[in-house]
């Protein structure tokens, strides 16, 4: 027994001198019954004197009732919990074991490994440093080592051993060991697993798992245990970036404001300045207490309370950062979500989110792809079924501190929760932006509170406003030809939204050219600068609380991506109210269209100025051959599910 | 440059220091299960820790069978009022009435009236919609698959089949009215863990746990302590002076000891370490059968 030996060597104090200073390793196992995992993990238990003797004898018990392996002792049965499952011969959860060596103390997630529980091994996935990918060596690669592979991948683990079992069965063959690695190797390409190991092993008969082998000469590396005790894990910590997210509002006293939560990532000093997000205000540390002890500062995973110098506003669900490094804030994220529910995911339901502290209700706007985790491809799909992952876009109440997963774990994760059975249906993982999508936001994101801007202080922020009011503002960009309906639309919207308690406000040509914009012309120049005004002055409304409904001709797309950038991309709404021109030219009774055919006005769009039309709007609404009363039903309908209405 | 490399137990400390934060976070009423054993005043400790400098913002509650041993009602009562903790104290009334006891009632039935129902009418008379305790996963193969925030429906029953996946440290405490979870604070500690945290914080712990000679009964080769007259003794029958100590605390009737010569922290530490035995060998209720706990578990057992 490793601890009795060490004891002896040693004596108490030493030992307990040498117990304090141990690392916790976090370890996946993934593969099925058949590859022998389930022996792997009680063989590494049992060597490493995990199993005391009266279990040992429960389990002799049990082998003779549920077991397998007749005579030997079936290591299998350490793992397997529920009783249900044990007589079905399979584990169908996650259990966790716990063992420990001299050097370390190991956590072991089991997981199974049949198709159907890919939900499970996400979330033994979710918090291990290291995990263990089985394969039968009989059986070479299988479809099953390629997904385990790419859950590991996608859940961010940074280490992977590829334990290649049941060696004794294949003759201890080096050439199917490395047939075995070179098929791995196809795959590992296309995945971002930095550090990959592999073994050759039979747990059954204990070889290269505790112990050296001795029938595997050809095999220079280390056995299992040794490489688990020493892989180096501490720099997969990020201590770069400062993520604090409150978890609490300690107030013992009326002196005393404390700011509770676990460190994402980064270190936080007693003196260092912090901005508070979303709020943007800034405030120095005055006290860091780790653990409830008051310390100089603290690192990432430590659980901590920080007072500050001053009063600002934070509250459950904020996040701390740094001044010259915090995350954007969004209010759509791109993510990777690992379906859980029988419920299947579908564009346009909406959910609970919890991202760090964070909870607010949240709407799938698209679902761009699924991801076959058999070939790794992605294919298009109308919903994402339980254990199936994809690739949607969200859109969020409340803003989003949006850091990519695969740089911070923490607060680059999520779940989604069921408004209705409260289950916990999805796990998600932000993605980084792509480069064009950041261009298009790098203007807004600037301006975003604590990036690199400071409120005056005393001002109220939009989100107070809105929350005051009680709405939440955007802006439906009507855009269209002339006389294609934009207008009437906008009123009788108007109405439709005042019916159900909502404020807004209808910006369109006529409403400005009598004010705001009565300087301007009909010129190529004036008709941008009447639109870039409509865009400045629907982003101070909205930022005022107010929801508006600009109904501007606009006709190119460059016009409209200002306007989304001005107003906010979270807060924008493009809809396309597409009408043939013919029908256009029809309706016209104020003789517009036929003064542009006869030449007697210039820069009319349709006639000798192009429109281009949106290529990707929120909505597109028929209004030639739909009704207003329709078209209204469906603005209503996004609106809803947007969660723009209360 | 500073390393912020946290050892296991710091790991640990704060893990549980999170959860017990999320809880207070999530919940209207949450309540921490205070059994006086070594991982309620290890749990009591990570709470103490995750509100300092200010008080606990929950009571505690100890569901008193009537036959645990005086020692540790009398410790229960001198450790909570020093610490300045509120303390409920709940005994099913009906199963005293009753007359339930462990010796005529036999050691399930006790158990569950005591025990399962009297938990389950404290959680319901003062509407807790969280209940602390401090099992951990590697005690018994049931738990080792329950989640940290393990959800029970509002006749406090556990459904193994349908538990939330529980990923990073994402907790959903989403609960209709009535519904409840039970919060698993120490979930990924072990046994050593427990005493290594109590003797890096220094808690002062029940002396039962140490070795002293007290007077034991063999029973089917357990060593019980006859810790009051009501235990009926069998003809003949004598209890010994032995030295001994328990590695678990719970009913007197219902819990083995063992024999040792480990009067301290230190000397408990080295014979776990060369120990053989897990600590549940001590403890009746497990004997019956593989899967008892679990059937526990399901009717509303912690």
């Amino acid at each position: 027994m490793l601890h009795t030996e060490e004891l002896d060597r040693i004596g108490i104090d030493g030992w307990l001198e040498s117990y304090q200073r141990k690392e916790l390793l976090r370890i996946l196992t993934c593969g099925s019954v058949d590859d022998g995992k389930s022996t792997l993990i009680g063989r590494l238990l049992h060597d490493s004197a995990g199993v005391f003797e009266d279990q040992l004898k429960a389990l002799k018990k049990d082998t003779t009732r549920y077991g397998t392996t007749g005579e030997e002792i079936d290591f299998a049965l350490l793992m397997d919990g529920l009783q249900a499952e044990r007589e079905q011969g399979i584990t169908i959860d996650v259990a966790y074991r716990y063992f420990s060596t001299p050097r370390r103390k190991f956590i072991v997630a089991d997981t199974p490994g049949h198709e159907q529980y890919t939900r499970n091994m996400a979330t033994g996935a979710s918090t291990a440093d290291l995990s263990i990918i089985l394969i039968d060596a009989r059986k070479g690669v299988l479809a099953q080592t390629r997904r385990h592979a790419f859950i590991c991948s996608l859940l961010g683990i940074k280490h992977v051993v590829i334990a290649v079992n049941k060696m004794d069965l294949v003759e201890y063959s080096q050439a199917t060991f490395e047939q075995i690695r070179r098929d791995c190797a196809e795959f590992l390409a296309r995945l971002s697993i930095p550090d990959v190991h592999f073994i050759p092993m039979s747990a059954r008969r204990g070889e290269n798992v505790v112990g050296r082998s001795t029938t595997m000469p050809w095999y220079q590396g280390a056995p299992l245990l040794d490489y688990l005790e020493t892989v180096h894990i501490a720099g997969d910590r990020n201590s770069i970036d400062l993520r604090l997210p409150v978890q609490l509002v300690l107030r013992p006293n009326l002196d005393f404001r404390g700011f509770a939560g676990t460190l994402a990532s980064g270190v936080l000093r007693r003196g260092d300045e912090i901005v508070a997000l979303p709020s943007g205000r800034h405030a120095f540390v005055k006290q860091v207490f780790v653990s409830g002890a008051e310390r100089e500062e603290a690192g990432p995973g430590m659980a901590v309370t920080i007072t500050l110098d001053r009063e600002i506003d934070i509250s459950r669900g904020d996040l701390i950062a740094r001044p010259n490094n915090a995350p954007p804030l969004e209010h759509a994220v791109e993510a990777m979500v690992v379906w859980m529910s029988e419920d299947a995911l579908a564009a346009g339901r909406s959910y609970l989110i919890k991202q760090s502290t964070l909870m607010a209700p949240v709407a799938v706007t698209d679902l761009r792809y699924r991801m076959n985790v058999n070939t790794l491809k992605s294919e298009e799909a109308a919903q994402l079924s339980l254990n199936e992952i994809g690739r949607i876009r969200l859109e969020c109440a409340k803003p989003l501190s949006a850091d990519p997963y695969a740089r911070n774990r923490h607060t680059g994760a999520f779940i989604l929760i069921d408004r209705m059975s409260n289950a916990t249906v999805g796990a998600g993982m932000i993605l980084d932006r792509t480069p064009a999508e950041q261009a298009i936001d790098r203007e807004r994101r600037s301006r975003d509170a604590g990036t690199n801007l400071t409120p005056h202080s005393g001002t109220v922020s939009p989100e107070q406003r809105a929350a005051r009011i009680g709405q939440r503002p955007f802006t439906l960009w009507l855009t269209g030809l002339p006389r294609s309906g934009k207008s009437s639309l906008a009123h009788a919207l108007e109405h439709a939204l005042f019916e159900r308690g909502v404020q807004s406000v209808v910006l369109d040509g006529e409403s400005l050219r009598k004010g705001l914009s009565s300087d301007l012309g009909f010129s190529a120049r004036d008709r941008v600068e009447h639109v870039r005004r409509a865009g400045e002055l629907a982003k101070l409304l909205n930022d005022h609380g107010q929801v508006v409904i600009a109904a501007f001709v606009s006709p190119t797309a460059e016009q409209r991506e200002r306007a989304r950038a001005s107003i906010g991309a979270e807060r924008f709404l493009e809809i396309f109210c597409d009408a043939p021109l013919a029908t256009c030219e029809s309706r016209d009774t104020t003789g517009f269209y036929a003064r542009a055919r006869k030449g007697e006005i210039a820069n009319v769009t349709g006639v000798d100025t192009p429109y281009e039309p949106p290529r990707a709007p929120t909505l597109r609404l028929d209004t030639a051959a739909t009704s207003i009363e329709a078209n209204i039903a469906r603005l209503l309908e996004l609106l809803s599910a947007r969660m723009l209405l209360r | 440059m500073t390393t912020f490399q946290l050892t296991h137990l710091e790991e640990l400390e704060a893990e549980a220091i999170a959860i017990i934060r999320e809880v207070v976070a999530q919940f209207e009423k949450p309540v921490m299960l205070f059994s006086i054993g070594k991982d309620s005043i290890a749990m009591l400790r990570l709470a103490e820790k995750a509100f300092a400098p200010g008080k606990l913002p929950f009571p505690l509650l100890h569901v008193n069978t009537t036959f645990k041993f005086q020692e540790m009602i009398r410790f229960r009562d001198e450790f909570v009022q020093s610490r300045g903790h509120q303390l409920i104290e709940w005994i099913n009334q009906d199963g005293v009435k009753a007359g339930v006891t462990p010796f005529n009632a036999g050691t399930q039935r006790y158990t569950h009236v005591m025990k399962t129902e009297a938990l389950k009418q404290a959680l319901s008379h003062y509407g807790f919609d969280a209940a602390f305790g401090g099992a951990r996963r590697d005690e018994e193969k049931s738990r080792a698959k329950e989640r940290v925030f393990s959800f029970r429906d509002r006749f406090h029953q556990w459904d193994p089949k349908n538990q939330r996946p529980e990923l990073w440290s994402l907790y959903n405490g989403q609960v209709a009215k009535g519904e409840s979870i039970r919060v698993f604070p120490l979930s990924n500690w072990t046994e050593l863990d427990v005493w290594l945290y109590i003797y890096r914080e220094q808690i002062p712990v029940i002396p039962l746990y140490f070795a002293k000679r007290r007077p034991v009964l063999d029973r089917n080769g357990t060593w019980i302590m006859r810790d009051d007259e009501r235990m009926p003794l069998e003809p003949g029958e004598q209890p010994q002076m032995r030295s001994v100590r328990f590695r678990t605390l719970g009913c007197y009737p219902l819990t083995g000891a063992v024999e040792s010569q480990a009067t301290n922290l230190r000397e408990v530490l080295e014979e776990m370490l060369r120990s053989r035995t897990s600590e549940r060998q001590g403890r009746v209720i497990d004997y019956d059968e593989a899967g008892s706990m679990e059937q526990k578990k399901k009717e509303g057992y912690f």
